[in-house]
């Protein structure tokens, strides 16, 4: 094992790697603290605990800071196709499974046609900050394309973050180009830190002209993956560790994993849920291996939160979305609508529109920390979920039937917590089949006492009731945090009135087909 | 001179063409094609065809039954 001194040693121009080991350990998980008192990673107040460097590059990255992800978009361009080990959540007809949901093909770009289609996109969409690059292969299994594209990116777009995604074979070869590139964010997918374990989910690693099967790529692939992470740790790049979960092969062992890239100096921790269904063509999909239901996910999350910062917000996006997290536009942005398109790249207009975001934000986090006060007497063992439908922004601004994705928020006397998220069918698209997604959307959020929505009609409402989700619209186009807090306090005052009793609700299903089908 | 890609099977992932010690492959129409007189079957190169080994898709990248196997240059 490569120890951390070491990589530090050997290396020129590297920080100190103790200071950022402090930074991060003081920083502590920005869930951590006081039970559930506070709420997500990069939520609460905004910078929070966060030291000033670490927060000036997370605070507008949808992906590093829960917050952020209600307010900032990303991209993606699919510009690297090749990857160079295989896993058994994927299936190389279609996208890498790593970030992206198996089922979904990328149009893929050449590094110039990608350059082109950010300018085009952050025209549009001026509160897009980040690019990033992950896949639809592994990146850093194209190293060409992947460096080319973000040097194009950063000569023209300066002030877009760069972001990128790898299985970390190769990682430790290309630290030092992705440090020159000025990339800031590397997110590796670390699935085991036990070959034994890697062996079932890895069948293959190619490394070195040669292909490694079984445990002894497994061991390859972990040793690299954990050498890589230390060498970015040393040189003060910010790393997200992606970890899928397959209940029965490595779900207990996500533990530690968890220990494992803590102590690297690991920044965030992402456990998603393996998606897997027979028609992907995936060895796990044709084995009939499950995913993990709403609650086990969860249960996971919270146990590894207390040593570092989780990540819930993450959506599994595709190789080419665009968008905010939980949104897709990228069909708005297919190549020949790109080379169409006359791109006019205003660095000033995106700074005015990012300042008027920033004020939002603000405005959201002084609201909630004055509904916080209003509970500070209460005392209530009561902690529950609300699922809420949002467009953005942190409000309650979608129609129940218009809905793509549910944001779970856990209540308690601490506060109101994001946790998670569910992705449904359209309810509302009119013709057959209104009756059966309306019960899969209950299946999703049946853990949840409530839904907050802007609008619901009355047809749903009474269905919602009788499943025992209360319906909520007495909100709409509020803040959510906030008007959960009061509607939170409410629901403590009938309890404790005895005009109702707090049951405690069942497990929510993570929807599977819904991943499949829609963008 | 006897590697040869399945067209149908082939994802166009690109993976096998920067492996290649030959530079035999390159795409042609959306998919990786080989092309017979450069193949070598990473004979004297690698152990092992390069093309196979990396190729996602098992028996995408075969021996070219309709082509003489390498004879090599020694
Ligand atoms: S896949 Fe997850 S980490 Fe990557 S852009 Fe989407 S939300 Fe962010
Ligand atoms: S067998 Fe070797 S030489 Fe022939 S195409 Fe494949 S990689 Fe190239
Ligand atoms: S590695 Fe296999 S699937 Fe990928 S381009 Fe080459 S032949 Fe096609």
């Amino acid at each position: 094992m490569h120890g951390l001194t070491e990589v530090t040693d050997g290396t020129s121009g590297a920080v100190d790697i103790g200071e950022i080991m402090q930074a991060i350990a003081e920083h502590k998980g920005c869930g951590t603290e006081g039970g559930s008192g506070k709420a997500s990673c990069g939520s609460g107040a905004g910078q929070g605990d966060l030291p000033t460097e670490i927060w000036e590059k997370v605070k507008n990255h949808p992906c590093y800071s829960e917050e952020a992800h209600h307010h900032y978009a990303r991209m993606h361009v699919a510009v690297a196709p090749a990857c160079n080990i295989q896993c058994n959540y994927c299936n190389r007809k279609y996208d890498c499974a790593n970030e992206s949901r198996p089922g979904v093909v990328s149009e893929k770009l050449s590094p110039e046609q990608a350059a082109k289609k950010v300018l085009a996109v952050a025209s549009t969409i001026p509160q897009m900050t980040v690019l990033g690059i992950a896949g639809p292969g592994d990146p850093l299994a194209n190293p060409a394309k992947t460096f080319k594209t973000f040097e194009l990116i950063s000569k023209t777009a300066p002030d877009i973050k760069l972001c990128l995604s790898t299985n970390g074979l190769t990682l430790p070869d290309h630290v030092d180009t992705i440090a020159a590139y000025n990339v800031d964010h590397v997110t590796i997918t670390i699935n085991m830190v036990d070959p034994e374990i890697g062996a079932q989910i890895y069948p293959w690693v190619f490394y070195n002209h040669k292909r490694y099967t079984g445990i002894e790529g497994a061991r390859l692939l972990t040793e690299r993956q954990l050498l890589g992470l230390e060498m970015l740790t040393a040189r003060g790049i910010l790393t997200k560790i992606n970890s899928v979960m397959i209940p029965g092969v490595n779900d207990k062992h996500l533990v530690e994993v968890n220990k494992a890239v803590k102590s690297r100096g690991a920044f965030l921790h992402n456990i998603m849920p393996l998606i897997s269904a027979p028609e992907h063509g995936t060895v796990f999909g044709l084995t009939g291996q499950r995913g993990p239901s709403a609650q086990e996910l969860k249960a996971l999350q919270d146990s590894c939160e207390g040593e570092m910062n989780m990540m819930r917000h993450c959506r599994q996006c595709r190789a080419d979305a665009v968008g905010l997290l939980g949104e897709d536009r990228s069909a708005e942005f297919t190549t020949d609508k790109i080379m169409a398109m006359e791109v006019n790249y205003d660095i000033d207009t995106r700074r005015a529109y990012q300042a008027a975001v920033e004020q939002e934000r603000v405005a959201k986090v002084a609201a909630k920390q004055e509904e916080l006060e209003s509970l500070a007497g209460e005392s209530s063992d009561i902690k529950l979920l609300i699922a809420v439908a949002t467009k953005g922004s942190g409000l309650i601004n979608e129609h129940f039937g218009h809905a793509k994705e549910f944001q779970v928020y856990e209540l308690s006397t601490s506060g109101a917590k994001f946790v998670g998220h569910r992705r449904v069918d359209l309810y509302c698209q009119g013709g057959f089949g209104e009756e059966d997604s309306l019960e899969t959307i209950i299946k999703a959020i049946n853990d949840c006492h409530a839904v907050f929505v802007a609008k619901i009609g009355g047809c749903p409402k009474s269905d919602l009731t009788a499943a025992g989700i209360e319906p909520v619209d007495q909100y709409a186009h509020e803040f959510i945090e906030k008007s959960a807090i009061a509607w939170f306090k409410a629901y403590l005052d009938k309890v404790n009135s005895g005009e109702i009793t707090h049951q405690v609700r069942g497990d929510a299903a993570i929807r599977q087909g819904a991943l499949i089908s829609a963008a | 001179m006897a590697f040869k890609i399945v067209g149908s099977q082939c994802t166009s992932c690109s993976a096998c063409e920067p492996e290649c010690p030959n530079t035999a492959i390159s795409e042609k129409g959306g998919v990786f094609v080989i092309d017979p007189a450069k193949c070598t079957e990473c004979i004297g190169h690698y152990d092992m065809p390069q093309c196979v080994a990396v190729c996602p898709v098992d028996e995408t990248c075969i021996i070219d039954p309709a082509q003489p196997r390498y004879q090599g240059a020694a």
